[in-house]
């Protein structure tokens, strides 16, 4: 057994024998030609032949990937057919007589060096595009065939890189996995793993003696395990299994709704910590995202995000969702969650220090930024704005002032802005009791249970000591919840709970009974808690 | 010669698709139709021109129209421009 690593682009489990995919590094000889005008004929012909295989993968990768997939052949015929790219292969047949099989090769490494040099990761890799479509033109003057796969067992394919034609050429009803030594996230390996929901992993390093051999990858961890003794054998099978179920019940429940069996309908929302879990908030179907933790955005970085670093994310955030509700909150750090710049002071109890809202309020510069960004990003889609870790009615009136400013800041630059449902996290018992008066000011609530059972109980959840005491159903907690629901509806605000609670499979009927309105958990929660909603009676 | 600007809105810039969609459209016209960013001139009809530019989301560029249609192919352009790139 030997375990490689590389980086994950997409997760599973595959089980599979290996075929490493050789590239023939085709080598090019540079000829003299007596007939520059007969080789400059021969360029035209292949220029047209490649052109009609483009157009036939075109028609094949339509139907296998969809058009969004497909284009990318389209691409490469334009790039075939790209006058720049035409008249450096002529200029260098005709200034050196030489053959077009040289003359496309030079060619191609003077444009892929030019993406390479870009600043730009996407243009980077363009670079194997203009190769792509270079090795197709010499492969059709010398009438050379490519490889294929044609796999009759489940098989994982390994390569230096893949191009877009060779997937697309692949028979891959057998490919389980893809694993390349090169590519990026970005690549056409990565593409077609989303695409054709199979794991795959790049920045592979492997040895030629495993082509052939058993393996597995681990799409979660990112490794190839070559020749698994039994017992890793066993446990990746059931864990394959597990992945299969769970795929099932993602066919049987996406799409539907999340209503119980008297008609009521939950929404059912996603927790997310970045842009990076975007794609398994829509994997899990989940019709929306109810807690899109900001932290990240300043977390990443050595000083404050711009107004515009922030807009971007939130407004791709939001174009990606379409129209699906998007609830963000707004910066919720502390003595515990340190960024350095901000030059917070190490407290004795930082759960109860200067945090979250509290700095906010207090660094005014810092918080217009965000909500600046976060208004601009509203003419995208339909953006939600909720504060934590409210104790009085005066913090959200105070809040509620400053969003005045920076609309009307807004409007006087001429920026646009979309509706804006304002909430409020309710996560301090103070925020409980005072939860009728806060229903009044706000368009929602959304309970954070981890931090209301911490201070409800006065348990710190990361002390060992006190595991055996600590009641995640404690009935102090759950009276809160039911009591917030109904202070929320009878202010008007609609309630729903972000916090590990909302995930617990053995309180959704609970809460549904309470008459929650909203549950956001994490992405893979999504899917079981849905069948339970629709088993619900 | 007729110029029009515009502010490329997808996220990942004038990267192989909306370039390509570009050029096709271009394609189109009997003028010379060139595209600016900054300092930087590329041909319009051409793909590795376009992407050689390395336009990023929210980035300015500028078209120019030149031949003697100018008129009615700018229009069309920038009436293309706007709905899809």
């Amino acid at each position: 057994m030997k375990t490689y690593s590389g980086k994950p682009v997409f997760n599973g489990i595959a089980i599979g024998q290996i075929q490493i995919l050789k590239k023939e590094k085709k080598n090019v000889f540079r000829n003299h030609v007596e007939d520059v005008e007969q080789e400059l004929l021969r360029m035209e012909r292949a220029v047209a032949e490649a052109n009609e295989q483009l157009q036939k993968l075109y028609g094949k990768a339509l139907l296998e990937v969809g058009e969004s997939g497909a284009a990318i052949f389209e691409v490469h015929q334009m790039m075939l057919a790209d006058l720049d790219y035409q008249e450096s292969i002529q200029n260098i047949i005709r200034t050196q007589q030489v053959n077009a099989e040289y003359a496309v090769a030079v060619t191609a490494d003077n444009f892929a060096d030019m993406f390479a040099m870009m600043d730009d990761a996407y243009m980077k890799e363009r670079a194997a595009d203009v190769r792509d479509i270079s090795e197709r033109l010499i492969s059709v003057l010398t009438e050379e065939e490519k490889e294929e796969v044609s796999a009759k067992v489940p098989t994982i394919v390994v390569a230096e890189d893949l191009s877009p034609s060779e997937t697309v050429q692949m028979d891959k009803s057998r490919v389980r996995s893809f694993v390349t030594r090169y590519g990026s996230s970005n690549s056409h390996t990565a593409i077609l793993a989303r695409t054709m929901n199979v794991p795959a992993l790049i920045g592979l390093d492997y040895e030629e003696e495993i082509d052939g051999k058993k393996a597995i990858v681990d799409g979660f961890k990112g490794e190839l395990i070559v020749e698994p003794d039994e017992a890793v054998l066993a446990e990746y099978e059931e864990k394959a299994a597990q992945e299969e179920a769970k795929r099932l019940l993602l066919q049987e429940l996406k799409g539907k709704e999340t209503v119980t069996l008297g008609g009521r309908e939950i929404r059912l929302y996603a927790n997310i910590g970045g842009i990076s879990d975007l794609q398994s908030v829509m994997q899990n179907d989940a019709a929306g995202i109810g807690l899109f933790r900001s932290e990240f955005l300043y977390l990443e970085k050595d000083t404050y995000p711009t107004e515009d670093e922030q807009f971007k994310i939130y407004r791709s955030v939001a174009e990606t969702m379409a129209g699906k509700k998007v609830i963000i909150r707004t910066l919720d750090i502390g003595a515990d969650k340190q960024i350095g710049y901000f030059g917070l002071e190490k407290e004795e109890n930082p759960a109860m220090g200067y945090r979250a809202i509290r700095i906010c309020l207090k660094r005014i510069d810092v918080f217009k930024t965000q909500l600046r960004a976060l208004y601009r990003a509203s003419a995208y889609g339909n953006i939600g704005i909720m504060f934590p870790m409210i104790i009085s009615v005066n913090e959200v009136k105070r809040i509620k002032e400053i969003v005045e400013e920076v609309k009307k800041e807004l409007t006087a630059d001429g920026i646009a802005y979309g509706d804006v449902e304002l909430g409020i996290m309710i996560e301090t018992p103070a925020a409980v009791m005072i939860s009728g008066e806060l229903a009044e000011e706000v368009d929602f609530f959304s309970i954070g249970t981890n931090d209301l059972t911490q201070y409800t109980l006065a348990i710190d959840r990361q002390n060992a000591k006190l595991d055996d005491i600590y009641d995640a159903h404690h009935p102090a907690v759950l009276r809160m919840i039911q009591m917030v629901i109904e202070n929320g509806h009878k202010g008007g605000a609609w309630v729903g709970i972000c916090g590990e609670l909302g995930a617990d499979l053995t309180l959704t009927d609970t809460f549904v009974e309470m008459g929650i309105d909203e549950l956001s958990v994490s992405p893979s929660c999504v899917l079981p808690i849905r069948k339970k909603i629709r088993e619900h009676e | 010669m007729v110029k029009f600007a515009f502010v490329v809105k997808d996220e990942m810039g004038l990267h192989a698709r909306p370039a390509g969609l570009l050029v096709k459209e271009a394609g189109k016209c009997s003028s010379k139709v060139t595209i600016k960013k900054g300092e930087k001139t590329g041909d319009a009809k051409r793909i590795f021109n376009i992407m050689g530019l390395s336009v990023k989301g929210g980035e300015e560029v500028e078209i120019m129209v030149e031949g003697e249609k100018e008129q009615e192919e700018a229009a069309a352009l920038e009436a293309f421009v706007a709905e899809n790139i």
